[in-house]
């Protein structure tokens, strides 16, 4: 078994009087494709957040590659290596297909040190997704696959050793749901990102998931292999009810 | 065009303008190019903040202001500082109230930032009307010599090259930002924040350098002020009209690069001088409201709207 990538202990969130997260653990192997599921208003987004550092924890620690991320800001993580895809993909509307990902590209690949032709890693980014065509449009022109590919290959950009996909197949047809899934395959196998996936999509988890993490009601109910959680009696119940 | 080649385009133009100027042989030019010239740093900026990162701030006239007052304290501390060493301490006093403004309020976005740096503007024109010191109320007489005491050029003519100078710097740094990482980060802030951090843009620092600059070459702008008007009081100083002018301008000009200001400036500046001299000073807010209603519905993007290209069609 590899060494941990990411360690989360004790981690709890209130907003106010609601606890959106409490006592959760969770460790990630390098190189692991992880799924994360539960229904709505479990914590899944918060938990995403608390990781990237948009939202603040209360309680516990997260550690990445050994290092405590606690006080953290967002894009000290990114540059840090933990890189994410929003929900709602939040593409930077003003700028081109290209200048968005030359974003990351500049602020945390070149930061990092090393960069060569910036314009030649944002096309070869954008053919990695298949929007190369695309390069010089504005994310406006985009439909919502696209915008979901642009988001990922956003994130993708900042060359992370961590990817955390947000719900990124939402409300997208079969056979772009299986592209979206390719693509991530791609990503964890050839290029060994390490792959936290937020999903509803039952299909997607368990074709992709190696393990499958449950949160219902800001609480971890079950982890351990994709097979034996769903069969798992109150994992079902939080689901479908009991 | 690379940033030295622009510097040199631009001190170029400035040269033909100072020589045309001169050619038309009527000091009122000086006196009226002046303030067109002013508001080019105004506007230019205004838009550093609010127009490359999208936060809108309504309290020009203060850090306007602080540069005026900073020469008329400047001025009754060490009277014979030179006006270019004062404008530097009215920019960097400027530029240190806009880093202390963004750091206080820069967690507000949209309509509740503006608000802010509006209350901002009357706190500090409050603080001034009660600083017996710079004239309090009452105002201060900066009295201007005919002409300056090294090359004896006339006073009005050097602050007009020293605005002129100003404008030079003010639009290259504006363009060097455009083109630099530094202009995408901004960029970024102004489309979208959270994606901005997540794809590794320290926000709040850049937020805090577009504050700090904006205001300082607002400060700057405002520095020579006393020497132009000779009697500074707060009503005028801290004048609506400047906040007003400063907004209305890049977004008639468009806000999206630095010609936009500059064209802005140049137009609705020129036309108020025009109207101040040939119809009445108080038109010319009234020219602005209705330049404002215009350029909303025939150029949303302001007059660079026009020209530039709509990108993602067919590109």
């Amino acid at each position: 078994m590899s060494e941990a990538i990411l360690t989360v202990s004790g981690l709890g969130k209130r907003f106010g009087g609601f606890v959106a997260l409490a006592d959760v653990e969770l460790e990630v192997r390098k190189g692991e494709r992880l799924g994360l599921i539960g229904p709505n208003g479990s914590g899944k987004s918060t938990f995403v957040n608390c990781l990237c550092g948009t939202l603040r924890n209360d309680a516990g620690t997260v550690r990445f590659n050994g290092r405590v991320l606690d006080g953290l800001k967002a894009h000290e993580r990114t540059r840090l290596g933990i890189a994410r895809s929003f929900q709602l993909p939040r593409p930077f509307t003003t700028l081109t297909l290209a200048e968005n990902l030359r974003i990351p590209l500049l602020y945390v690949v070149q930061a990092r040190g090393t960069i060569g032709d910036i314009d030649r890693r944002c096309l070869d980014l954008l053919d990695m997704v298949g929007l190369a065509g695309k390069a010089h449009h504005l994310p406006t022109d985009l439909t919502q696959i696209e915008m979901r590919k642009l988001e990922l290959a956003r994130a993708m950009a900042a060359e992370p050793s961590l990817l955390i996909a947000d719900e990124a197949m939402a409300g997208l047809s079969h056979q772009e749901v299986d592209d979206i899934l390719a693509l991530l395959m791609r990503l964890n196998e050839q290029q060994g990102v390490t792959i936290i996936m937020i999903e509803h999509i039952m299909r997607a988890v368990m074709h992709f998931s190696q393990r499958l993490v449950v949160l219902v009601a800001g609480r971890k109910i079950a982890d351990g292999l994709p097979a034996d959680i769903v069969r798992q009696d109150d994992v079902v119940a939080a689901y479908l009810g009991s | 065009m690379r940033n030295s080649a622009f510097f040199a385009a631009l001190f170029g133009v400035a040269i033909l303008v100072f020589g045309a100027a001169k050619l038309i042989d009527n000091p009122y030019v000086f006196f009226a190019g002046y303030v067109v010239l002013q508001y080019i740093v105004l506007s230019t900026g205004w838009n550093i903040l609010g127009g490359y990162t999208g936060y809108v701030n309504f309290g020009t006239a203060a850090f306007f202001a602080m540069g005026a007052y900073s020469t008329v304290a400047l001025h009754k501390l060490v009277p014979e500082m030179p006006l270019p060493i004062m404008m530097l301490f009215g920019g960097a006093l400027s530029g240190l109230i806009g880093l202390g403004t963004g750091y206080l309020t820069l967690r507000l976005r949209g309509t509740f930032f503006g608000i802010a740096t509006l209350a901002m503007s009357v706190v500090v024109q409050t603080l001034i009307t009660n600083w017996s010191f710079v004239g309090g109320s009452r105002g201060a007489y900066v009295v201007r010599p005919d002409t300056t005491s090294v090359f004896a050029i006339d006073y009005i003519e050097y602050l007009f090259l020293l605005m002129l100078g100003l404008s030079v710097i003010a639009v290259g740094v504006a363009r060097a930002i455009e083109k630099s990482k530094l202009g995408y980060g901004f960029a970024t802030i102004r489309d979208d924040e959270l994606a901005a951090e997540a794809s590794g843009v320290p926000t709040l620092r850049l937020k805090l350098l577009a504050t700090a600059l904006s205001g300082g070459f607002m400060g700057m702008a405002g520095a020579p002020l006393p020497y132009y008007v000779t009697y500074l009081d707060p009503a005028s100083g801290f004048s609506l009209s400047y906040a007003v002018n400063t907004i209305a301008m890049p977004l008639i000009g468009g806000t999206a690069s630095w010609l936009g200001p500059v064209i802005g400036a140049v137009l609705l500046g020129t036309l108020q001088q025009v109207a101040t001299v040939t119809i009445s000073s108080a038109l010319s807010l009234l020219i602005v409201g209705v330049m404002l209603v215009g350029f909303v519905i025939l150029a949303p993007r302001g007059i660079i709207g026009w020209f530039a290209p709509k990108r993602g069609k067919g590109a």
